[in-house]
């Protein structure tokens, strides 16, 4: 019950927002150290994907984490866009904006890309859906070498162009979304926020960085089989 | 100087309305932007034409009556002042001029430049009640109060409710108000027993009301006139916080 007045109050149902991005931008974290392994070669990210296998149960109470703070994430980010925008339905005709962000103001869309570059990436990588044929980098027992697979996917020039803008997504949701976080749960004020909304736009930049390293130095042969 | 106008003109609140186009003549830039448009008014009676409906009250940047969208800033191009406080050395000659209305779902025009925003009356109702004690007369500074502690909410009682946070943002959202108004109590032992009740309701009308919910664009901020700052959002967010454990599911906490 008390969860239906959470929904009734405008803060409350902030609060989903952010509580469900923090958990994402964790995640997005995370990913990026695990992806890192990558550099130290073959053996070592085929090592890290094995142990991830291996937490088993633990891997999937993670997932299905993940999966329901997405889902909440993405229902209350329509659910909240739709509702400001009956609020506001009609702009004046001279608009000046004084200090909100080109990000602030295209997080639907921003997000929205995201959620379709997920679902590409879940499609690309976990299930092997699209992109190569998963022939080419399993042995003959089917099982997948996860450094092969991401060489030779980022080998592929419309590959790395995809992942490019999925990550300009990424930062560009990022840079607005972190710092609103803390402001949102209230662990802001007046001599924060300046730092905030700067140490946010740091953090999107070095995971840009760190993720379009990735694709990048693959494609560019600092990563070969 | 000479300006040309833009100015909204609607007939009532079911009317269409649209941008018209004013010549404001010989305007001194020692006149406050009402007076300029008050000579405009007096100029199109004399021509028979029905005058530009405005709202405006003390004129002197304390009532919060004087509700204008000037070249897509509420109260215009200076920081922290209203309508009535703006002079029109701001402006030079040959400027154009957009003059609107507040645009919001919940301030709905009534007419021309005037829009009802009764709805930030029914925001502050639903804060309800602040416990006294009857009786005599209490001594002055009975109850101690830090000194910051009391500056921080007299910063957030300074909100005259204008509306311009709502003018300018862009989900319509009147967080800045609602914190500004929580704000001024947060720190006060006075109104301590009713805070958890006074956040949730207060948060809960605004969205009854039709104002969106804040998205931290910041743009309240940069157009409130009495300069609220948007700490006082974060301070409503943790009173939110704090009021969590006593929700009871129904309206009131």
């Amino acid at each position: 019950m008390q969860l239906m007045q959470l929904f009734r109050s405008s803060v409350g149902r902030k609060l989903f927002m952010a509580c469900s991005g923090l958990m994402l931008a964790g995640f997005v974290v995370a990913h990026l150290l695990g992806n890192t392994t990558l550099f130290a070669g073959s053996a070592a990210i085929n090592a890290y994907a094995e142990q991830l296998r291996k937490l088993g149960p633990v891997l999937w109470v993670f997932r299905l984490g993940l999966l329901g703070a997405l889902l909440v994430h993405v229902t209350f980010g329509i659910w909240l866009t739709l509702q400001n925008r009956a609020a506001k339905p009609m702009g004046y005709a001279k608009k000046t904006v004084q200090s909100t962000t080109l990000a602030a103001e295209t997080m639907i869309y921003s997000g929205l890309a995201l959620l379709a570059f997920i679902v590409y990436h879940l499609l690309h990588f976990t299930l092997r859906k699209v992109g190569l044929d998963p022939s080419l980098f399993s042995d003959a027992a089917g099982q997948v070498d996860v450094f092969q697979m991401v060489v030779l996917s980022f080998g592929q020039w419309p590959l790395v162009l995809l992942y490019a803008g999925g990550l300009a997504a990424l930062f560009l949701h990022l840079s607005h979304g972190i710092s609103s976080t803390f402001q949102t749960l209230g662990a802001c004020n007046e001599h924060l926020l300046p730092l905030l909304r700067r140490a946010g736009l740091v953090a999107a930049l070095a995971l840009l960085a760190g993720y379009l390293s990735i694709p990048l130095l693959t494609y560019f042969g600092l990563v070969t089989l | 100087m000479n300006l040309t106008l833009h100015v909204w003109r609607q007939q009532g609140p079911d009317d269409k309305g649209r941008l018209e186009r004013y010549q404001a003549k010989d305007v001194s830039p020692d006149m406050s932007f009402l007076e300029m448009l008050d000579e405009v008014n007096e100029e199109l009676v004399q021509e028979g034409r029905e005058p530009i409906v405005f709202d405006h009250d003390c004129r002197e940047g304390i009532c919060g009556t004087c509700s204008q969208v000037i070249n897509g800033q509420p109260h215009g191009p200076q920081a922290e002042t209203t309508v009535c406080q703006l002079h029109m050395r701001q402006f030079k000659d040959g400027d154009e001029i957009y003059i609107e209305p507040w645009r919001a779902r919940a301030f709905p025009v009534i007419k021309d430049l005037i829009v009802d925003r009764t709805a930030m009356d029914r925001i502050v109702e639903a804060g309800g009640y602040v416990s006294v004690s009857t009786g005599g007369v209490p001594d002055a500074n009975a109850i101690l109060i830090p000194k910051a502690d009391a500056d921080a909410a007299m910063d957030a009682a300074e909100c005259i409710g204008c509306g311009a946070c709502v003018a300018a943002c862009p989900n319509g959202s009147a967080m800045l108000f609602v914190s500004a108004k929580v704000g001024q109590l947060a720190k006060l032992p006075q109104g301590r027993p009713e805070a958890a009740r006074r956040v949730c309701s207060m948060t809960e009308t605004m969205l009854d009301e039709g104002f969106g919910n804040c998205s931290n664009h910041y743009e309240c901020e940069a157009a409130c006139p009495k300069g609220i700052s948007v700490k006082f959002i974060a301070m409503l967010n943790r009173e939110y916080l704090k009021a969590m454990p006593k929700l009871k599911g129904k309206k009131e906490a």
